[in-house]
């Protein structure tokens, strides 16, 4: 189980930038870490999602 | 043309130490706050934060002043053209005269972050396009983990004043708004902006005062 904005979900192993695509997130307005640690951009394709894992993804929508 | 008296520094900070005590006050006057786009919600930050005052504001933004901005961004009509960060800072000083504020009328980017943001302690995402968000929540949070940010997704139209919320994403920042890309209203409204933008302003504040719990 992987625990993703709160929710636990089932991934097979996959990397963070698969699962971010498949899940409609827009790579340009994320901001995306694993157990509190703040994932670079230039690494989503090298992340593998493992179990245990925390995940928060925060997508960004326009206004200020 | 109205005349009046500038106070002394010494005037004004005893006028807010009687309300705010000395301790909090020593503590906002040493504080170094950047404000990284003065649109509806940078514009009303820094003024809350200057108001409260904080010692040092650095007030970054790249845009000028437009008609379109007088909705619920603070410039006035003889602040038109003008630039954003300029405008903002005689703004301040008419009421926060001693206030230190440093400008910057440049766009912020993932190379030139590290080095405009260096001295300041606390950070405010106050940016409009989702994509400039997460580039400057990016780069901070990776190059520069050691300062505080608060910033701030949702708070379209007039939606509810619950939906407003403050989390704590990570040890080092925060996240204030709805996250709503749509609600009630289209387009944004000074009410639900400065309610977001008083979010983030207090939980700059709180950080200072070593609060760190939402």
């Amino acid at each position: 189980m992987v625990y993703i904005n709160g929710s636990s979900i089932d991934v097979a192993a996959i990397t963070l930038k698969d699962y971010l695509l498949k899940n409609g997130y827009s790579i340009s307005k994320i901001v995306v870490e694993i157990n509190n640690k703040i994932i670079s951009k230039a690494n989503y394709e090298n992340v593998i999602l493992s179990s245990g894992d925390v995940v928060e993804i925060v997508s960004f929508v326009g206004g200020g | 043309m109205n005349r009046y008296i500038i106070p002394s520094e010494e005037e004004i900070r005893f006028s807010l130490e009687k309300r705010h005590t000395k301790a909090v006050q020593d503590k906002l006057y040493n504080a170094k706050v950047a404000v990284c786009g003065l649109g509806g919600l940078g514009s009303n930050i820094a003024i809350s934060l200057a108001r409260t005052g904080i010692g040092s504001l650095h007030l970054i933004d790249f845009d000028r002043v437009d008609l379109s901005n007088l909705n619920r961004q603070q410039y006035k009509l003889n602040q038109i053209n003008q630039p954003k960060p300029e405008a903002l800072k005689n703004s301040i000083l008419e009421f926060a005269p001693y206030c230190q504020i440093k400008t910057d009328f440049i766009k912020l980017n993932e190379e030139n972050i590290p080095s405009l943001l260096s001295l300041d302690t606390y950070i405010c995402e106050a940016f409009d396009r989702p994509e400039q968000k997460a580039m400057l929540t990016n780069t901070v949070l990776e190059k520069l983990p050691e300062k505080y940010l608060v910033g701030a997704s949702g708070m379209i139209g007039y939606g509810s004043n619950h939906l407003m919320k403050t989390r704590k994403i990570m040890a080092h920042y925060y996240l204030c708004g709805d996250g709503l890309a749509e609600g009630d209203g289209l387009g944004l409204m000074a009410p639900r902006v400065m309610l977001c933008a008083a979010q983030q302003a207090n939980t700059i504040i709180r950080l200072i005062m070593e609060k760190y719990e939402v």
